[in-house]
């Protein structure tokens, strides 16, 4: 029986091989995207025209913009007058300006020693892009204050993101968005294929048991699946420059039940759906809005409205974009995550439990 | 004893009955045909004998098994070859037939025997891929498959629709050789002149089994006199001719139209009636299988 097994596999992988356009596509997108999402499309701070605004031009106002123009993040561009401020912003040579305060290294001072507790630095920043904005300030603060954070007023700290990259974040989510496109979206359809062709008649009416059959299908994919999570490891590691802190070994043993779980769902659609639109509908439909929109991939879910909070517990990407974030960015090892590794490991075996119950060996 | 036999099989699908109180027994080593038009329940009756449907009411056994009961020892037992095509058209003709070895377990040597008479017409294309091939050799590739693991039950459903004249006539010459290895063979088909290949034929029409017999004798079961007609205006003669006394009916069958009549019909009084209609042209011919099929439908 062995022997039938690896026929199938053989079988299966023909079909994947022979199919070179959609091969090509399902190596490629994880590339396009990681590459769209990590450089084109970003949220971090970067290029931020610094102008300075100081009227005393002492050492320690020298020290603080010497801080800022060495920081790869800040362009300094500068000093200008007070009254230039307005019409450099609106121009657009700046996009922040930083003033400081008349008498600001003898303040500095008093505010370590804390007898000073008025603001003697004013950050002035174009919010067309809040996004840009809100992160560039909290990251400039940081910078300003430099090693003398005893001066702070109030300290801010980006922990494991100090620039926050967005490629950090995306990546989690490109991963937990492309293991469902490829394990969950083709599976499906290459069963649901057999179906439409009537492949699956001549196949019931064998000695094989479906179920098997099902399974050498998955197992290419699976391989597949395993090639595209190496590429993603290592373009994030290399090409945007993931720390991965936390072990890649815990990644992977987590994406690789990511993985079975993707292809469970394959397998539950692939018993839903009668053609083969109707299989990429539904894992487009049905898959990849709630992991676009509800697991913490695009927006933070503490952002969305309780109704979709609670929605989104019953989406896997959610708990597995969280889990590899943990690990890739926080650097934690796989057992601080081991909540999710169960949620996940739960969520595997109802939805292979489902779609074998539902599984029939008949057309009816 | 019957491989096949069936009673007063049932099957609907919403409130179309596409298989109305089915009986039938076939022996083993018949060569047996469902003749009848699309929509006459022959793929639904395929699906309940293969097993991939259950009946709404009535029984079934093949080899012995029940369709219902005991579906997994029939899967084993036959080969089935749908009415579309349903192998692998991106895999090779060769590809093809070592994945359904597999599947039943067997390997193409051990087969090869069986298949041979059949396969070497294809061997010289055992590269190509299978969405590649004629129609005539896609049916061959896909007998081939079906008979793989020497199945003791052939079903095939339609396998020369679509298919060119010469290679239907050898398909049938190939079943003709299969049932010299024992193998008994349920074969359907929509068209009428290859019922006479057949040893037993059962006419189909909406669901139900009009009559079974051999081709012989289905056709002589045709107890009324029949006339060929032909004339310049054919559609007038048609019209006509229907009205004419004695004429029990009269239908187009290729070039000429047929004229069933009863008793007390004269030619020489048909002829004057339809006296306007020039060249009229009349000549006794044998009935076919499709003139009784026409008889009972309208019974």
């Amino acid at each position: 029986m062995e022997r039938n097994f690896a026929s199938f596999v053989k079988k299966e992988s023909l079909h994947i091989l022979r199919d070179t356009r959609t091969m090509l596509v399902v190596m490629l997108i994880p590339i396009i995207l990681m590459i769209l999402f990590g450089f084109a499309i970003s949220t971090e701070v970067n290029n931020v025209n610094v102008a300075v605004v100081a009227p005393e031009r002492t050492d320690g106002v020298h020290d603080a913009v010497e801080r800022l123009a060495q920081n790869g993040y800040f362009t300094f561009k500068g000093y200008i007058s007070q009254n230039e401020i307005d019409q450099c912003l609106r121009s657009g040579k700046a996009n922040a300006v930083v003033v400081f305060a008349q008498g600001y290294d003898r303040r500095a001072a008093q505010a370590a020693a804390g007898i000073e507790t008025k603001p003697i630095i004013q950050l002035i920043f174009d919010a067309s892009n809040v996004n840009t904005a809100g992160s560039a300030s909290a990251y400039m603060q940081s910078v300003l204050l430099g090693t003398a954070s005893q001066q702070a007023m109030f300290e801010t700290r980006m922990l494991f993101n100090p620039q926050m990259k967005s490629a950090y974040n995306f990546v989690p989510g490109i991963m937990g968005l492309i293991f469902i496109l490829v394990c969950a979206m083709m599976t499906s359809v290459s069963i649901v294929r057999e179906k439409e062709v009537g492949t699956m008649e001549v196949l019931l009416v064998s000695p094989v048991r479906p179920v098997k059959i099902i399974f050498a299908k998955m197992i290419p994919y699976f391989a597949i699946s395993c090639i595209v999570l190496v590429t993603i490891l290592l373009l994030a590691r290399y090409l945007l420059g993931v720390p991965m802190t936390g072990g890649v070994c815990g990644i992977f043993s987590l994406s690789l039940l990511y993985l079975l779980l993707s292809l469970s769902l394959g397998l539950l659609v692939s018993t839903i759906a009668t053609t083969q639109v109707a299989a990429l509908l539904i894992s487009a439909m049905v898959m990849m809005m709630p992991i676009l929109m509800l697991s913490g991939m695009l927006f933070p879910i503490e952002n969305l409205p309780i109704f979709f909070q609670v929605v989104s517990n019953i989406v896997p990407a959610r708990w597995y974009i969280d889990a590899v974030r943990k690990m890739m960015i926080q650097g934690l090892p796989i057992m601080a995550v081991w909540k999710n590794c169960v949620i996940l490991l739960g969520m595997t075996a109802v939805i292979l439990a489902v779609s074998l119950k539902k599984f029939k060996d008949k057309l009816e | 004893m019957a491989v096949i036999e069936v009673q007063n099989l049932s099957k609907s699908y919403g409130n179309v009955k596409a298989l109305d109180g089915v009986s039938f027994s076939v022996e083993r080593g018949e060569l047996f045909g469902l003749i009848g038009p699309d929509g006459a329940g022959k793929t639904t009756l395929f699906r309940l004998l293969t097993t991939l449907i259950n009946p709404d009411s009535g029984s079934a056994t093949v080899d012995g098994y029940d369709i219902r009961d005991e579906y997994l020892a029939i899967r084993s037992r036959v080969g089935y070859m749908p009415g579309r095509f349903s192998l692998y058209p991106d895999l090779s003709v060769e590809e093809n037939l070592q994945f359904f070895a597999a599947m039943f377990g067997v390997t193409m040597e051990e087969s090869y025997e069986l298949i041979a008479p059949i396969y070497k017409q294809i061997e010289p294309f055992r590269k190509r891929r299978a969405g590649k091939l004629s129609g005539g050799m896609k049916q061959k590739l896909a007998l081939s498959c079906a008979l793989i693991h020497n199945p003791g039950v052939l079903f095939l459903d339609e396998p020369t629709t679509g298919v060119d004249a010469v290679s239907r006539s050898e398909f049938w010459d190939m079943l003709a050789g299969l049932k010299e290895h024992g193998i008994t063979i349920l074969v359907s088909t929509p068209y009428m002149d290859e019922a006479s290949r057949c040893d037993r034929i059962a006419l189909c029409c909406e669901g139900r089994i009009l009559e079974i017999d051999t081709p012989e004798g289905i056709v002589q079961g045709f107890d009324r006199p029949l006339y060929g007609i032909s004339a310049k205006n054919m559609f007038a003669l048609l019209e006509r001719a229907r009205e004419v006394n004695g004429v029990v009916d009269c239908y187009p069958f290729g070039e000429k139209h047929h004229l069933v009549v009863g008793d007390g019909f004269d030619e020489k009084k048909f002829r004057n009636a339809l006296a306007d209609i020039e060249g009229i042209e009349i000549s006794t011919v044998k009935p076919t299988i499709e003139d009784m099929f026409i008889k009972l439908m309208k019974r």
